[in-house]
């Protein structure tokens, strides 16, 4: 029960403020309103995908807010040059990259997660500021570019229900999934009965600086240029949403569905926020701050009664 | 014989790196910055060094306890927006209206920390998020001019040639380091740190530690945004303090505190704190856009780390 609880919090939790915004503001619960929540929040489900899984793997990844944005710079400046191929490989590779330089620092040279993408961010953003003249060339999509598409909001949204799909039928359903629980639930005896750990490790930081890119590729596809300013803190609101969604910081546990859920949340209680209108932007960010509380709470007191049972 | 003396070396490169960098980056800045060594410049240098390493102090106190405060800057930007409103009762009122603040915030971290249970990553997310928007709904979302002739004489006078605020971080570091080495509750940070469930165990009083720790995080960082607002003579509380807690978990980390507790190094994070503003001021001196030097830290911050790191090291 306590569990179950636990496992759909973040659902309930969201169930019960559309109900609410349902019956409180007419708009609310119609197409209109929730898919344009849908296209919002595509882009930090993506990156919260990405997060998930690092983090089930006992680790985190600070750099996914840099990386979106620098995705998307790069995705821009390749559909000016080499259209749709470009706009696509060319942020995906440096994407991948430097999620496979973070992956090798720390699964083998096991450095603190922490401080590489810690630099990673730092690194991306500055990689982000030199390729844009310390951010003052904007790269534009080409109006007719076939890039563009991608952009459309259908589009986004089933490009992230796919990915979580995927995301779901991967961790629960293949060997790399049952590694990556292990890894991240006790890496000691994952190592003892020879699982390929820093492999693991890699790959997971692979997947995720790819999400991140691609979510950066997204944004340019449907804002039509790469953003120079976006992404900052992205990364805070993805482990949030990941917590709410009720995987815990300290792996080994966890579910890309709760995540899904997680980021809902955020943008439904943004929306509630704002349709009540009697807040403005600042209030907005205090009303945040104590949602986080309280759902974070719940969900470490829970986890813990469950645990004690 | 080899294997000891090699241990050693590596060992003398963890504990002394941050120090031997420090110095042969000033060496490097005597012979190819003009006017590096005038009074001016290593003022300016200490000055703008001092809100990164009062906030890090508390953070070393903080990562001591294997912890993470993320709330450093909204705490600053907090006390920021308190400051004016209470200089009719005169500064030290003002002051320690703002250092009320920043305890309270702490136990806010704090609570979540001991009580809930809540992971010190998420618990202090929260404030950081929720902090700065309340820093702007009590300053209106306003940028406010400070007039007060003490406050602004707290950042801008000098006693014996050495600006205020610097004497200020001095006497912090001070009484941080003498905290750690000499004091029980030093003793039972670090024991917390190395090993919260051994430290319980032995019935060291590991929720009140936990409890100080973030609160004096949380008054150092007010006290950050008093002396920053004093010197910019100015309370800025949408800017004010955005992203220090990078810059001053780097300055810990790279002064050689491990994230993973168990020690706490203040010598250490002084130095930390002052090599990352001397590589920055030094590129900035020699005309290195903002992006490189962005991304050189990046990779001077990786070296540091993985030249202090341990044979087991967690996260």
């Amino acid at each position: 029960m306590i569990a179950a609880i636990q496992r759909h919090g973040a659902l309930v939790v969201l169930v019960v403020l559309l109900a609410a915004g349902g019956l409180m503001f007419r708009t609310f619960l119609t197409a209109y309103t929730l898919g344009n929540l849908a296209v919002q929040a595509s882009f930090l489900a993506m990156i919260a995908l990405g997060m998930t899984l690092v983090i089930i793997s006992g680790g985190i990844d600070l750099s996914v807010g840099s990386v979106y944005a620098l995705a998307g710079v790069l995705a821009a400046y390749g559909s000016t040059r080499w259209g749709l191929a470009g706009a696509l490989i060319l942020p995906l590779v440096v994407s991948g990259v430097i999620g496979l330089i973070q992956g090798t620092l720390i699964a083998r040279l096991r450095m603190a997660p922490f401080i590489v993408t810690l630099c990673g961010l730092l690194f991306a953003r500055g990689l982000l500021q030199l390729i844009t003249s310390e951010g003052s060339t904007t790269y534009l999509v080409p109006a007719g570019s076939a890039f563009r598409w991608l952009g459309d909001g259908t589009v986004l949204v089933v490009i992230a229900v796919v990915a979580y799909l995927a995301g779901g039928v991967v961790l629960q359903r293949t060997p790399f999934g049952m590694r990556l629980f292990a890894v991240g639930g006790n890496e000691d005896a994952a190592s003892l009965m020879g699982l390929p750990v820093a492999r693991t490790k890699i790959s997971v930081y692979v997947i995720s600086g790819l999400l991140a890119g691609f979510a950066g590729v997204m944004s340019a596809a449907q804002l039509g240029s790469g953003v120079t300013v976006i992404g900052v803190g992205l990364e805070l609101n993805a482990i949030a949403a990941v917590v709410i969604g009720g995987t815990m910081l300290t792996g080994g546990a966890g579910a890309v569905s709760g995540t899904l859920a997680g980021v809902a949340l955020l943008f439904v209680i943004q929306e509630l926020i704002n349709q009540l209108g009697r807040f403005n932007s600042n209030m907005q960010a205090v009303v945040s701050g104590a949602v986080l509380v309280v759902v974070v709470v719940l969900q470490t007191l829970l986890s813990r009664a469950r645990r004690q049972r | 014989m080899s294997s000891a003396s090699t241990l050693i070396r590596r060992t003398a490169i963890r504990d002394y790196g941050v120090y031997l960098a420090l110095i042969v980056l000033v060496v490097v800045n005597v012979v190819i910055t003009p006017n590096f060594i005038t009074t001016d410049n290593l003022r300016t240098q200490l000055v703008q060094v001092v809100p990164t390493l009062v906030v890090a102090l508390g953070m070393a106190l903080v990562i001591g306890t294997e912890g993470i405060d993320l709330s450093v800057g909204s705490v600053m930007a907090i006390a920021a927006a308190l400051l004016p409103l209470y200089l009719g009762y005169g500064v030290v009122a003002s002051i320690l209206v703002c250092l009320v603040a920043g305890a309270l915030a702490g136990l806010l971290n704090g609570s979540l920390v001991t009580f809930a249970g809540v992971q010190p990553i998420v618990a202090t997310l929260a404030l950081l998020v929720g902090g700065r928007g309340l820093a702007l709904v009590i300053a209106n979302g306003q940028l406010k001019q400070l007039y007060n002739p003490d406050l602004l004489a707290l950042g801008s006078s000098s006693v014996i040639g050495i600006p205020l605020t610097v004497l200020v971080a001095l006497v912090l570091v001070v009484i941080v380091a003498l905290l750690v080495e000499r004091t029980t509750f030093g003793r039972q940070l670090v024991a917390v740190g190395g090993n919260r469930r051994a430290a319980e165990f032995a019935g060291l009083p590991v929720k009140r530690t936990l409890l100080t720790v973030y609160m004096l995080s949380g008054v150092f960082a007010a006290i950050a945004g008093v002396l920053a607002s004093a010197r910019l003579t100015a309370s800025d509380p949408s800017s004010l303090g955005l992203l220090i807690e990078l810059s001053a978990i780097t300055a810990v980390v790279v002064g050689g505190t491990p994230l993973t507790g168990g020690r706490v190094r203040v010598i250490g994070t002084v130095a930390g704190a002052l090599l990352m503003q001397l590589i920055s001021a030094t590129l900035i001196k020699h005309d290195v856009p903002a992006s490189v030097t962005q991304m050189l830290e990046a990779a001077l911050i990786a070296a540091a780390v993985l030249v202090q790191r341990e044979r087991r090291n967690g996260r």
